[in-house]
């Protein structure tokens, strides 16, 4: 089945892997394609180094999504029957834009925005980013404007950190054992029990009274934000879930990207999201390896002579090399993915960063698919 | 006998090795272990944010079981742990509190748990102070000894860089109490050069080269240190001339026209039209790599320490071996 096959009727496709394998690339490549054929798409990226930016000719993106110009895309031969929208997801303006839209009043929202503890949270937290760019989704999702969104997951050594942000984030947020443990008087000393009094006054003998202190403000002033908050969470984990979702799981074929790969088709089933295709980007020609390079090397000779004939016969069997670990990669990715026709992108001949690269990658993507109509 | 630029990278206590996503910063991370290793040293490579990478490296199969020890000898004086933070918490818990009941109460505590949640950068922070604990010559941890070095296999570029810059962050939301003091201890460990090194490794590929330079220039504005070395992997060979690929090219247009389909829709290849593709495909790489290689040599003001692309199936002993005979001639 064809990619295109494959996200009929989907309407958010996220796009994770290791880092290195091409996700932002891909996700590029996907959304334009699918522009291409007609949807309207926006495609979100955590982009420090503007890659997405670089790649579709642009100096930069901003935190909301702006068209890219059918021109771009024209000049290369690729008709836009739909539209191609773009966005560079600042986590920090996400995370600050969502507390001020949960917060009660004005007074709230500056306090939580100016309280040292929250500012940390929201920029330096492990997970912060990853529950940004699906808070970023879901904001997106609501709107209504699109038919489909592509997210480019932030780039991370363990896809758990982006499936279970939203969880991770709410369990914190909820933290009613630290609210009472925060008050330990009145209703906390009677629910938390004796434990609390101990447990205090060892906190407090390794931390100082400091940061006891900014934790109970930061609670207090993030108090008429926290239901909103918790809210928002079930509701951004829930559209992880939804049938209309699509998790494309991009690898390359070396061996740690291949295991990622399989762990984290794995995670996905145990959290029950929807996992829709595999793309293996940068895989050498199987048909390379149907050739002996000692007959290249003779039938080249008469044409090129000896020494060069030599020489490219021994780059063909380094070759081969890499062809054989793509293919025995590939056909582990298909037995413990269960997953029996991944779409797979070659090894090109030139680095992918510009739009002339997203066109031939997208090539590939959709390779199987019908043209547009 | 080791060139100068070796000497001072392993003379270091910490070496934090980072990098775009995919570049192979924990094979680098092993082979400079393994170098330090074989030359006597008693060396600990370790992993951070859940990562396994380097045992398997150095040959640890990929369905095996890892090494129960926390920090388990992998070779002669090469030993490696992935750290936990939450095991770092306990750890550090007994430390602190010397009594041991104490820290089970507090570590066992659901309220504590939420506080060790909520703290942000509690979960770098610990990390780092474990790596800083394993670098210590008076070890903390009872019964440990003293490692001559700390490779660190660090998280791609922005989350490498927040591990670095934990310690501060935590001691700026502390401020007064232990934590404070001793995320101060381990920042000012992190700043000193004389201690702390950071290579940065990439490969010639856009991407990779433009995250290396913007490490280069974060890790001086935010940590105050120069890159001790910048590591360009996967190489690929100048095998080819442009007069060569030309050559090739034009026998692969004479077999185009003689038989009139183009190679790409047969549906086998000559073996000589297969060749002349991967030779052409090699050389086209050769020539685009070499564009990064002096575009990172050009903002960076200095030559990257060059690793060579390995045609291999995959990354294991013999291969970090090689890797480490390189680093050790070329630095």
């Amino acid at each position: 089945m064809s990619l295109g096959a494959r996200l009929e009727g989907k309407r958010v496709c996220i796009c994770a892997g290791s880092g290195g394998v091409g996700k932002t690339t891909t996700s590029a490549a996907l959304a334009m394609g699918l522009a291409a054929r007609g949807r309207k798409v926006a495609v979100v990226t955590i982009d420090p180094a503007r890659r997405l930016a670089n790649s579709l000719g642009l100096a930069e993106l901003g935190n909301e999504p702006r068209q890219i110009e059918p021109e771009r895309f024209e000049s290369l031969g690729v008709e836009m029957h739909g539209e191609l929208w773009a966005m560079m997801l600042d986590p920090k303006r996400t995370f600050d834009d969502l507390v001020a839209g949960l917060a009660p009043d004005e007074e709230s929202r500056r306090e939580v925005l100016a309280n040292r503890i929250y500012q940390q949270l929201s920029s330096a937290v492990a997970g912060s980013q990853e529950f940004s760019a699906v808070v970023k989704l879901y904001e997106l999702e609501r709107s209504g404007e699109f038919d489909m969104l592509v997210l480019d997951t932030p780039p991370s050594r363990n896809a758990l950190d982006f499936l279970e942000a939203p969880t991770r984030l709410t369990n914190f947020l909820e933290g009613r054992a630290l609210r009472m443990f925060l008050a330990p008087t009145g209703l906390a000393s009677r629910v938390v029990g004796r434990g609390t009094g101990v447990v205090f006054s060892l906190v407090r003998r390794l931390t100082g009274v400091d940061l006891l202190q900014d934790l109970s403000v930061f609670f207090r002033v993030l108090g008429g934000v926290l239901d909103g908050f918790r809210q928002r969470a079930v509701a951004v984990d829930a559209l992880l879930h939804e049938r209309s979702t699509a998790f494309l799981i991009v690898t390359s074929p070396e061996a740690e990207p291949v295991e990622e790969a399989i762990y984290f088709r794995s995670q996905l089933r145990r959290t029950r999201m929807p996992f829709a295709a595999l793309v293996v980007n940068r895989v050498h020609p199987a048909e390379l390896l149907e050739v002996d390079p000692e007959d290249a090397r003779r039938e080249l000779a008469s044409g090129v002579g000896d020494a060069l004939a030599r020489r490219a016969a021994a780059n063909l069997t380094d070759f081969q090399v890499l062809a054989e670990r793509d293919r025995e990669s590939v056909a582990r990715l298909v037995a413990e993915l269960d997953h029996p026709d991944p779409v797979l992108v070659p090894h090109l001949d030139v680095d992918v960063h510009d739009t002339y690269g997203l066109v031939q990658v997208a090539h590939h993507l959709f390779a199987a698919s019908a043209p547009a109509a | 006998m080791w060139g100068a630029c070796l000497v001072t990278l392993l003379s270091k206590r910490l070496l934090f090795v980072t990098g775009k996503g995919g570049v192979g910063k924990s094979t680098v991370a092993a082979a400079l272990g393994t170098l330090a290793a074989r030359s006597g040293m008693r060396t600990i490579v370790a992993e951070v944010a859940g990562r396994n990478d380097v045992p398997h490296a150095l040959g640890h199969p990929h369905d095996a079981a890892l090494p129960e020890e926390t920090e388990a000898e992998l070779g002669p004086g090469l030993f490696w742990m992935s750290i936990d933070p939450q095991h770092a918490l306990s750890e550090y818990l007994h430390d602190q509190l010397r009594v041991g009941a104490l820290a089970d109460v507090l570590g066992q505590s659901r309220a504590f748990g939420y506080l060790a949640a909520a703290a942000p950068g509690l979960q770098e922070l610990l990390t780092v102070g474990k790596l800083w604990e394993l670098a210590q010559v008076q070890r903390r941890t009872p019964g440990g000894r003293p490692y001559d070095l700390v490779v660190v296999d660090a998280p791609a570029t922005g989350h490498g860089l927040a591990y670095l810059t934990a310690p501060r962050t935590f001691a700026e939301i502390a401020r007064t109490g232990p934590i404070a003091r001793q995320a101060r201890t381990i920042h000012a460990t992190l700043t000193d050069a004389r201690q702390t090194g950071v290579v940065v490794v990439a490969t010639p590929h856009e991407l990779p080269v433009t995250e290396a330079l913007l490490l280069d220039r974060e890790v001086r504005r935010q940590m105050g240190l120069e890159l001790e070395r910048t590591v360009m992997n996967s190489l690929v060979p100048a095998r080819f001339s442009a007069r060569d690929a030309n050559r090739l090219r034009e026998v692969l247009a004479t077999a185009a026209t003689s038989d009139g389909a183009p190679p790409d829709l047969r549906h086998r290849l000559a073996p000589g039209q297969a060749a002349i593709r991967a030779a052409l495909s090699q050389a086209s790489q050769a020539r685009d790599q070499r564009r990064q290689v002096d575009r990172l040599r050009r903002g960076l003001g200095h030559a990257p320490t060059p690793l060579p692309f390995l045609y291999s199936a995959a990354v294991g002993p013999e291969e970090v071996g090689v890797l480490a005979d390189r680093l050790e001639r070329a630095l």
